[in-house]
């Protein structure tokens, strides 16, 4: 059908993924779906049930994280997540091909959706730390050799920081990796696309471990 | 160890990877190859090293997976 890694950070073998036979649960939902009249309208009113299912698991999922919203606020948000899960299942309806269930297929939009949205709102009000604050937490390994290791590695790993990466790499890295600012929320105040944003991450990743590598650090047991 | 994570964080996975939108393209698939107890790292390459590095990605893997395993 396509070859998935023509988007890829990072050349993978082509993925080659072939049309499968529906199952008739699927074939079913893409009847109805593309149907006319009555029988449209109640399998898109039935699309959207199943949509705000997905949705309102991923809030419940994310509550104990989310205090300080109420619950008619996340239900609200699993609401216009299910509406614009709906709108992209619709609008992609013809790239289903069968590689899933189709109820598979059509959860992930919601969760996406849902995810994206209490990310966001997490972060609302909050200022997106752009500059290194997190540095401290690396307080060394339990031995006196693991320490003096970890110290020589963490130590190499912020001069790289520092010395190997554009300014755009910084400032990237920084907030995603070691502030732990969520990618969709920097995509968003960066006025750029999660896709986009991860490419430099990787990217950022790659000169840092080449730099590592050079130093003649093992970098094995970091994967 | 919160000192791994971190460091694991900033280098990320050292093999190939994909990237988000390649990720979410296949995630249904990879998840449902999970469930069935294939090697869904085999079916899909990319993917799980991807997971590995991306938060967000790894956060919607893990609750599509406990998701559609309610009725898999």
């Amino acid at each position: 059908m396509r070859a998935v890694a023509a988007g890829s950070v990072e050349a993978v073998a082509v993925i080659d993924l072939v049309d499968e036979p529906l199952d008739l649960e699927s074939r079913a939902w893409l009847a109805d779906l593309r149907a006319t009249g009555a029988a449209h309208d109640a399998a898109v009113a039935r699309l959207h049930a199943l949509l705000l299912r997905a949705a309102r698991f991923e809030t419940a999922r994310r509550r104990p994280t989310l205090p300080h919203l109420r619950g008619d606020e996340l239900d609200d948000i699993a609401l216009e997540a299910a509406d614009d899960a709906l709108v992209s299942v619709l609008r992609r309806l013809d790239d289903f091909r069968g590689a899933s269930r189709f109820t598979t297929w059509a959860y992930k939009f919601a969760l996406l959706e849902a995810a994206v949205k209490l990310r966001k709102r997490a972060w609302q009000a909050r200022e997106v730390p752009l500059e290194p604050e997190s540095w401290q937490l690396f307080a060394g390994g339990t031995a006196p050799d693991e320490a003096a290791a970890r110290s020589e590695l963490v130590s190499a790993v912020r001069i790289a920081v520092a010395t190997e990466l554009t300014p755009h790499q910084h400032r990237v890295l920084v907030a995603l990796a070691l502030n732990g600012v969520p990618i969709d929320v920097l995509a968003d105040r960066l006025g750029t696309t999660r896709g986009a944003l991860y490419k430099t991450l990787h990217d950022a990743r790659r000169r840092l471990r080449a730099a590592l590598a050079e130093s003649g650090l093992d970098l094995e047991e970091m994967g | 160890m919160k000192d791994d994570k971190k460091l694991h964080a900033l280098l990320g996975p050292a093999g190939p990877e994909v990237g988000c939108d390649d990720c979410f393209e296949l995630l249904d698939r990879y998840v449902e190859a999970e469930l069935a107890g294939g090697d869904a790292d085999a079916l899909l390459p990319g993917v799980r090293a991807h997971l590995a590095g991306c938060p967000a990605c790894r956060e919607e893997h893990e609750s599509l997976r406990a998701l559609v395993a309610e009725s898999f």
